[in-house]
């Protein structure tokens, strides 16, 4: 069934991009900003499995599990280093968190 | 892809490097609950090993050079050049690591292990010939080096540094993947000579699909590489980051990104590079600029390192602008005296710097000529070649830089570069002035005698300034030979 | 086969159609037919429930993130061996080698949350390396 136009799924890939980037630039959370990084990433595993379709190649299919497994330890090593940046400083806003200023 | 029964051995030989860092770093990881030591230096002295290993495979490996398994590895000049200069990073970095790590009663065997990893990226990353494989080892790389830069983590300042290099990098990647996606989307692969041959060949596809990937992977690796405008997260997270760590963070990782920044720029897109270069002019004027006349003001030594350091990769963006061999040779001469003279500065301040790392700024460097002489002359060369003063490595490497840009007719770029070398004298001299023009502070005056370690990490990349500025020609044609990257 | 793509998502824009018209239809009628009682036992969240106390958004302990994230660590490594597992009788030995390696590094991943005490719930005196 190819009645949706492989152009929808791209353009759907890049409008999620731009909310990630958007999140990422504009939001305040640091939780928020780093589920907005994810965002973008997923965004990019759609392209990915749109133009594994598309190219009839299982290749794209294969990029995106690497990218989910990144995606994976990156959450690891993030969500544990904001739990210290909160441990220490009780405050999750990021306009909050600039101790090093000249 | 024919599938065969058992992994071909000589591909095993080319990919032996990142093996055996891989290997060693597990064995730490593993060893540590095992032997319940909380600090000490046979954790140390085995990665010192690992990476003794590493290198003498790196070099091993080129006696066979060629590509491995089915294309997704290129173990060429280019790659050992890399490969090299980043393990001897590695080992530059632990020499000072070990006096700061017992310094601050932390657990050696993690720092080891995560920088074994972060070192096993870049090699992936440098000797990598597909895209997929490159974005594996730059988040390796990057993954550990997020850690690394968080490592004491009751310090307040380690964890804001962690924590915007994380978000930082991880929106760097995150546009980096966004290009691969669309360079596998119109040319259906993602290897580089054959995204090369696909850009060339008959049914090139769409310059302007391609040009967005290029554009969305030059964001994602200006941000690795620091360059301006994406340089704002390179103060905060060098100010912050564990001394040994910033020296790390500042070379290793930096020059694998350049390595790939090289390698896909002058293989992959070396097609549309009439497209690309007025981006990259930009952005190392802009690089050199932000970096030299912000480093005017900083009192901070790291920030100070820092905001030079954005400044260095805009001379690397003007060797990659000269799109020539000569261009990409100059720039892999310049990140290798880069490296020495940039791990040798942050070694002094990780000395100087005390417990707590409370001594980090320019003035308590007074006096540091009468108290420390050693110390402070090894510094002076650092500083010296920097700025770029004949005799040492900096001044080839700005020479070859430049040299290569006249030939590929960027006159303004070129007279630019010079104005902004001069510009950045200032600052530089105002730290040499400090050590030895006057009255010793108390960083100065109760600084602890130079350990084993520190003095090694500190004698040896002065050598490789030294060598480099006096024997150019050693590194140069090395790098002359493996810098035609189109094959 | 229907062609179009007009013809393939008739069905749901009936059935989007139909839910809206069901939803709002059912809001009016018991607005229109309910009998509203007000007072402070109906305005409570469990009308016959138990009285609840307390604020709930409480903080939960940080030893569940770390379950949570090890769990998704090991569950995410598990994606690899279902490609592998439809093409192992091709990839014969080689195939077999290989997640062999695969799986010893994620071993030894374990073995180090094992021994470090990340999978003890109270943190026990082996958590911080001094038994």
């Amino acid at each position: 069934m190819s009645a949706v136009p492989i152009s929808w799924y791209l353009t759907l890939s890049a409008v999620i991009f731009a909310l990630g980037v958007a999140g990422f630039l504009f939001r305040h959370n640091i939780i928020t900003v780093f589920m907005s990084i994810e965002l973008m990433l997923n965004a990019v595993n759609l392209s990915f499995v749109t133009f594994s379709y598309q190219l009839k190649q299982v290749n794209g299919h294969l990029f995106t599990f690497f990218v989910m497994v990144v995606a994976a330890a990156e959450a690891a090593v993030g969500l544990a280093i904001i739990l210290t940046v909160f441990k220490n400083r009780s405050t999750l806003n990021i306009d909050d968190i600039d101790s090093m200023k000249n | 892809m024919p599938v065969s029964n058992f992994v071909n051995p000589a591909d095993l030989v080319r990919f032996l490097p990142e093996i055996i860092l891989t290997v060693m770093g597990t064995l730490l990881m593993v060893l540590d609950p095992v032997l319940h030591k909380r600090s000490s230096y046979a954790f140390g002295h085995l990665s010192l090993l690992g990476l003794a290993a590493a290198l003498v495979a790196s070099v091993y490996a080129f006696r066979d050079p060629g590509p491995a398994f089915g294309g997704m590895l290129m173990v060429d000049g280019f790659a050992t050049f890399f490969r090299v200069l980043v393990i001897g990073v590695g080992i530059l970095t632990i020499l000072p690591s070990y006096r700061f790590l017992a310094r601050h009663d932390a657990e050696t065997s993690e720092y080891h292990a995560l920088l074994l990893y972060s070192i096993a990226g870049q090699c992936l990353m440098v000797s990598a010939n597909e895209l997929i494989m490159i974005f594996l080892g730059l988040e390796i790389s990057s993954i550990a080096s997020y850690i690394l830069a968080g490592y004491l983590r009751d310090d307040k300042r380690a964890n804001e540094s962690a924590l915007k290099y994380f978000l930082l990098g991880s929106f760097a990647t995150g546009f980096f993947l966004y290009g691969v996606a669309f360079i596998y989307g119109s040319t259906g692969t993602v290897n580089l000579t054959s995204v090369h041959a696909a850009l060339t060949g008959p049914n090139a596809p769409s310059p302007v699909f391609v040009g967005v990937a290029a554009a969305l992977m030059f964001v994602g690796l200006a941000f690795k590489v620091s360059a301006a405008p994406f340089q704002v997260w390179a103060p905060d997270v060098y100010q912050g980051a564990p001394t040994p760590v910033t020296a790390f963070l500042s070379a290793g990782p930096k020059a694998a990104a350049f390595a790939i920044f090289l390698r896909i720029f002058m293989t992959s897109f070396q097609p549309i590079a009439n497209g690309w270069e007025p981006l990259v002019w930009g952005s190392a004027l802009l690089s050199m600029t932000i970096g030299n006349f912000a480093a005017l003001l900083q009192s901070n030594v790291k920030r100070l390192l820092a905001y030079s350091s954005i400044a260095h990769a805009g001379y690397v963006l003007v060797a990659l602008t000269a799109r020539s061999d000569v261009g990409t040779a100059a720039a892999m001469f310049y990140l290798a005296a880069y490296a020495f003279m940039n791990v040798g500065a942050f070694a002094v301040v990780s000395h100087l710097s005390g417990r707590g790392e409370r001594y980090q700024n320019v003035d308590d460097f007074a006096g540091l000529g009468q108290k420390q002489p050693l110390t402070a002359a090894m510094l002076t060369i650092f500083l010296l070649s920097l700025i770029g003063v004949p005799l040492t490595g900096g001044f080839f490497g700005k020479f070859y830089i430049f040299k290569a840009a006249l030939e590929s007719h960027l006159v303004w770029l070129t007279v630019l570069g010079l104005l902004n070398s001069a510009v950045a004298a200032y600052y530089y001299l105002r730290l040499l002035v400090m050590m030895y023009m006057h009255e010793p502070s108390e960083a100065a005056t109760n600084a602890e005698p130079l350990s084993f370690g520190l003095s090694a990490a500190l004698i040896l990349p002065a050598l490789g300034t030294l060598v480099l500025g006096i024997f150019p020609s050693w590194v140069l044609e090395f790098a002359g030979r493996s810098s035609n990257l189109v094959k | 086969m229907p062609s179009s793509i007009t013809e393939v998502y008739f069905p749901v824009l009936v059935q989007g159609v139909i839910a809206i018209v069901l939803a709002a239809a059912l809001i009016v009628l018991s607005y229109v037919l309910g009998k509203r009682v007000k007072n402070k036992i109906k305005d409570t969240p469990y009308e016959s429930g138990i009285t609840p106390t307390g604020d709930a958004r409480s903080r939960f302990s940080v030893k569940f993130y770390l379950v949570a994230m090890l769990f998704i660590l090991f569950d995410i490594e598990a994606i690899f061996l279902y490609p592998w597992a439809v093409v192992y009788r091709e990839l014969k030995m080689f195939g077999f080698i290989e997640m062999l390696v695969f799986v010893v590094l994620i071993l030894s991943g374990f073995f180090y949350i094992w021994r470090k005490g990340a999978l003890d719930w109270s943190y026990s005196d082996r958590a911080r390396g001094k038994r």
